[in-house]
């Protein structure tokens, strides 16, 4: 067994043929977690006695010979914006560094009743904001790839996870890029499910109208998997779609020959790092070979997806956030006299400094004499970049683009220029805004030997295109 | 536009945070370069662009009028178990058992 590249399918073999009891696989994994998280400081928290339990229900099963579930024994790694009954979870902030969640996150119970042992809670941007993992208020991810380089953010913990062979699987969330940047980062697949595809109860709120809940995996199957599980109608979140989950592993294989690829030249143009672009001109080639069309689209309002994004996320995180005041579950200032001064120096101590900006900038664009000119606005931007996607799709059926602008930079690189880190998510933040699936998957390194990702999007709730895209793909660089 | 001390005062104070002098010094450079990019969205003519709120209406409510349109987030108003009250004091910084406690409100 190589821990580095197990996947689902060979996990679960291991687990239902006794070979390995699923205890000594989730233990092979603390065992690799400890000898090697120090340096990447993927996990925050390791949930022994849960994987342990769950782990033990599935041997037991294994023993009768019963049929397992889909995910039996599978270890996984959960973001810690994510409820996990009983565990602590941070969201990678000092104001929740003691919060014990009440209930489990509708995305984690479906795993675990679905047999996936999950080890612990993995290390992220506070309150998901960030492209890098150096907003954790505990301490930064390093890349596996690179350990003088970030991950990604903002779920830097659950990409090194998966890339350092500490689990098979993770669950991360992605608002503006957060699950498919760091897959992109260190060289593994991320799927952005569409908008309501899945369940966002227990999901610490970022913006309620951009997150989504999505897997990291070592393969594109393996995504599509996890999706299966996790995916489909939840009464606790009206915002989650009534649409029929389709068998998304079933399209890994499947022809993708006659297939329209749009490729948008507005994500092709100055910033991009020639080495990404030429990694993804080969796969170009190699769909056109395959047999797919290439088709040149336009999506005119690319360029003015950063700014509508920092409008619309921060005033949601603004609105969202502003439950966190030193009350009812996060940690108290002890210098406070008044109610209102509890609030206001509660705050200041437990957020971090991104945090506040975010917040900071978000109530500006929505209060009196701005809301116009700000958050309408760009509500309004908002519609014509849907009309652009519309438009697009209607002579294409998919369409595919880098992930970043650059490969994975330097710890520290950016951590002074807000800026210049917003403008790191110009290849993804539009996908969010419009409420596509998408999938970032590995096309090979540069010449450093750093991963390169490519992006592939697809209309509302077609992820089994993009599936069957992704994995035509992988299997192409064999 | 071009945000001020006396507007990092204003809007700390709306968002309830209680921001360093050097904090504040800090969010006027920060808030100006990030707005100073928000402008690009000045270029473009919106004058006849519906404002789009949630994605989610586009799917859910396709040839539905009036309160029909939000049926998918409704269900019978039955009372349904939720967290106890244990359950929902545990993670408090104080409470007296049964609320949470808090500093007085007015200071006199």
């Amino acid at each position: 067994m190589n821990i580095n590249t197990l996947t689902i399918d060979a996990a679960r073999s291991l687990v239902e043929s006794r070979e390995l009891s699923a205890q000594a696989l989730a233990e092979a994994h603390y065992a690799q977690i400890a000898s090697q998280d120090q340096t990447i400081g993927s996990f925050l928290t390791l949930t022994k006695e849960r994987a342990q339990a769950q782990a033990q229900r599935i041997d037991r099963l294994a023993e009768k010979g019963d049929p397992l579930p889909p995910l039996a024994g599978v270890p996984v790694g959960i973001k810690d914006v994510l409820m996990t009954r009983g565990e602590r979870t941070t969201a990678g902030s000092r104001f929740l560094e003691k919060f014990i969640a009440p209930y489990d996150a509708t995305a984690v119970q479906r795993l675990e009743a679905a047999g996936a042992v999950c080890l612990g809670k993995l290390n992220c941007d506070e309150f998901a904001m960030g492209s890098s993992n150096e907003n954790s208020a505990f301490h930064p991810v390093r890349n596996p790839r690179d350990t003088t380089r970030v991950p990604g953010g903002s779920s830097g913990g659950s990409a090194a996870a998966v890339a350092a062979g500490f689990a098979v699987a993770t669950l991360g969330s992605d608002t503006g890029g957060s699950i498919r940047q760091p897959a992109a980062f260190c060289g593994v697949v991320g799927l952005l499910p569409t908008y309501g595809r899945v369940s966002r109860y227990g999901l610490i709120a970022f913006a309620s109208s951009l997150d989504h809940v999505g897997p990291l995996t070592r393969t594109v199957k393996d995504s599509a998997t996890l999706l299966e599980v996790i995916a489909g109608r939840d009464p606790l979140d009206s915002t989650s779609a009534d649409v029929p989950v389709g068998k998304y592993s079933s399209e890994c294989g499947r022809d993708v020959k006659g297939l329209r690829i749009g490729i948008p030249k507005e994500y092709f143009g100055e910033g991009l790092d020639p080495e990404i672009r030429q990694a993804i001109e080969r796969r170009i080639d190699a769909l056109r070979s395959t047999g797919c069309e290439i088709v040149s689209v336009s999506l005119p309002h690319t360029e003015y997806a950063i700014p509508v994004y920092y409008i619309v996320a921060t005033a949601e995180a603004s609105a969202n956030l502003a439950r966190f005041d030193g009350v009812r579950y996060t940690t108290r200032s002890p210098q406070a006299k008044t109610l209102a001064d509890m609030y206001r120096r509660s705050r200041d101590e437990g957020f971090g400094a991104e945090v506040k900006r975010r917040i900071m900038l978000g109530t500006y664009a929505l209060s009196a004499g701005y809301y116009d000119a700000y958050y309408l606005k760009a509500q309004q931007v908002r519609t014509l970049l849907t009309r652009d996607f519309q438009n697009a799709f209607t002579s294409v059926d998919a369409i595919v683009t880098p992930v970043s602008p650059t490969v994975a930079f330097k710890l520290g690189e950016k951590v002074n220029d807000p800026v210049g880190m917003y403008l790191s998510d110009i290849y993804t933040v539009t996908a969010n805004l419009v409420g596509v699936p998408g999938i970032s998957l590995p096309c090979g390194n540069n010449s450093e030997g750093l991963p390169i990702g490519i992006q592939i999007l697809g209309k509302h709730f077609d992820e089994a295109t993009v599936i069957r895209l992704a994995h035509a793909m992988e299997q192409d660089q064999h | 536009m071009k945000v001020t001390e006396k507007d990092v005062t204003y809007v700390a104070d709306l968002a309830n945070l209680e921001l360093t002098p050097d904090e504040s010094t800090r969010m006027v450079a920060d808030l100006n370069s990030i707005l100073d990019h928000i402008d690009k969205l000045n270029e473009l003519d919106t004058s006849n662009v519906e404002p789009l709120a949630e994605v989610v209406s586009a799917f859910a409510s396709a040839g539905r009028q009036g309160s029909e349109k939000f049926a998918y987030a409704q269900r019978p108003d039955e009372v349904k178990p939720g967290l106890s009250r244990e359950v929902a004091l545990s993670n408090a910084p104080d409470t007296d058992g049964t609320c949470f406690r808090v500093p007085k409100v007015i200071e006199r």
